[in-house]
């Protein structure tokens, strides 16, 4: 199609198993969970009362507090872990820098504001109209985080947002390596956050059947494809990655760490919350990734799985692995790294992308903990427990959204 | 309420409420050029005055207010009125 290929040059993130990509690396191959008790909301009359938060979170080691109070907490997750993926990019523009303008963003979030959303609509009924922030709306609505990005590290090329629920910031991933593809951009900061550690948030999704209740065992209620998982686990955080034409991080001297070499996408057409039955849906994203990478399943070394620890998904996501897969479903290590974050929601694909990168890097694919009594429907090779050496070519990162939207990346190592 | 207690009210609100440096508050101090309050910082500072003083200030008066001083002289007014 063109030649404009695209790499991975820089990583950041923030997330419960740690602050920062190091910290969050070594946890994940260490098997260590960052679920606990709800301490930032009262969560006692919510049906679930465990969660990945950020407890320790202090904004104001990242910025001063005027500025933090103009974003929600999703947004300045976001910051953070972009400033981290620009640091580690070696990527810092002054204004007007002639680069800035060829630097764009994409921003994926489920929910956006919602933290913000909810104190406005309190102060709306209890107080008054006249009482609402002026920077409500600004902090509320899903594009500010890439808005609030552009404005404060000079980036001024293509900036969009994508909303896809939990296969958001997978699609802004996809997005941006397109934007640089076609020539629209050299450079773009892609990834994703939430915060929905609210009781909106927790009691909706609650509502929804979607949330784990095992509140005497936080720790152990992320468990994907075990046969006693009962939902997934709420989890706040943010990964951004800078994607780059290759020519162009060749020339400044950037360290690649992975190309992105596939972007599959489908939707299920089927119900608003569950997945269509036996995975179809998800299966074609899958083979749509792979045939835009040019490979066969065979190829792929891992595959980084959304796994979200829900009885739907995690069936789903095993037959439509194994109808992808063939034979070789059984032979292909794969991980659900939900099982330590928990769901990031609109992180979450972007969290998982920095895993699929890392793994290629180092050879090492983390673990699915807690899987110690496997669903019988879930039989394929999930890498229990501990991490494994893996020499991993390609990595595959499925990331799966309400309303059946299913997004897949594929990366190569470089 | 004597002018010097509004002062010191209205600064510790600029620093607590709109985040601005203490040092940079002075009578002189212009908000938009000095202390970088934007639009929607003005209307941030109105509603911290009105909740705080207990005072109402119309939307063409607040137009008229471009330093701190003139905060506090309208704050002043308000309150003797």
């Amino acid at each position: 199609m063109n030649d404009r290929r695209v790499v991975v040059t820089g990583l950041g993130t923030i997330n419960p198993v740690g602050g920062d990509v190091d910290s969050t690396w070594r946890g994940l191959l260490e098997g260590r969970s960052g679920v606990g008790p709800i301490t930032c909301i009262d969560a006692s009359d919510l049906p679930s009362q465990i969660a990945g938060e950020i407890a320790d979170f202090d904004v104001e080691v990242f910025m001063p507090r005027r500025q933090a109070r103009r974003m929600d907490r999703y947004a300045q997750f976001f910051w953070v872990a972009a400033q981290e993926a620009l640091g580690d990019a070696g990527i810092a523009y002054e204004p007007d820098d002639p680069e800035a303008y060829r630097t764009g963003v994409v921003v994926g979030t489920g929910i956006g504001g919602v933290k913000t959303f909810e104190e406005e609509l309190t102060t709306l009924l209890e107080i008054g109209p006249h009482r609402l922030s002026p920077f409500g709306i600004p902090k509320i609505i899903a594009n500010l985080a890439g808005g609030q990005v552009s404005i404060d590290f000079n980036l001024y090329g293509p900036n969009t947002t994508t909303v896809t629920a939990c296969a958001a910031s997978a699609n802004a991933i996809g997005d941006a390596a397109a934007i640089i593809a076609r020539g629209s951009a050299d450079v773009m900061l892609a990834g994703g956050a939430d915060a929905a550690i609210t009781r909106f948030a927790m009691g909706g999704f609650a509502q929804a059947r979607a949330l784990s209740t095992r509140n005497d065992d936080p720790q152990g209620a992320s468990r994907p494809f075990d046969a006693n998982r009962d939902g997934f686990i709420m989890s706040e955080g943010a990964a951004a990655l800078v994607l780059e034409e290759r020519e162009h991080a060749l020339q400044r001297g950037a360290s690649i760490y992975a190309e992105i070499v596939g972007y599959g996408m489908s939707a299920d057409g089927y119900h608003v919350t569950l997945p269509r039955p036996g995975g179809d849906g998800a299966a074609r994203a899958m083979q749509g990734a792979l045939d835009d990478a040019g490979i066969t399943a065979r190829q792929v070394s891992y595959v980084n799985a959304h796994g979200t620890s829900t009885a739907a998904n995690d069936v789903t996501e095993t037959m439509a692995i194994k109808s992808v897969f063939g034979d070789d479903a059984y032979r292909v290590p794969i991980s659900s790294t939900k099982s330590m974050t928990g769901h990031l929601l609109g992180g979450a694909g972007a969290i998982e992308a920095v895993v699929s990168v890392l793994a290629i890097r180092d050879g090492v694919v983390p673990p699915t903990i807690n899987l110690t009594d496997p669903d019988p429907e879930c039989d394929l090779d999930y890498v229990p427990e501990n991490a494994r050496k893996v020499d991993v070519e390609y990595a595959m990162s499925n990331s799966f959204g309400f309303g059946g939207h299913n997004v897949v990346l594929l990366f190569r190592s470089p | 309420m004597d002018r010097t207690e509004i002062e010191s009210k209205l600064t510790d609100l600029l620093v607590d409420e709109l985040g601005i440096e203490r040092d940079d508050i002075t009578p002189d101090a212009k908000f938009e050029e000095d202390l970088d309050v934007d639009s929607l910082g003005v209307v941030e500072l109105l509603m911290a005055l009105e909740d705080n003083f207990g005072v109402k200030i119309p939307d063409e008066e607040a137009e008229q207010i471009t330093t701190v001083g003139e905060a506090v002289d309208l704050v002043e007014a308000k309150l003797n009125a």
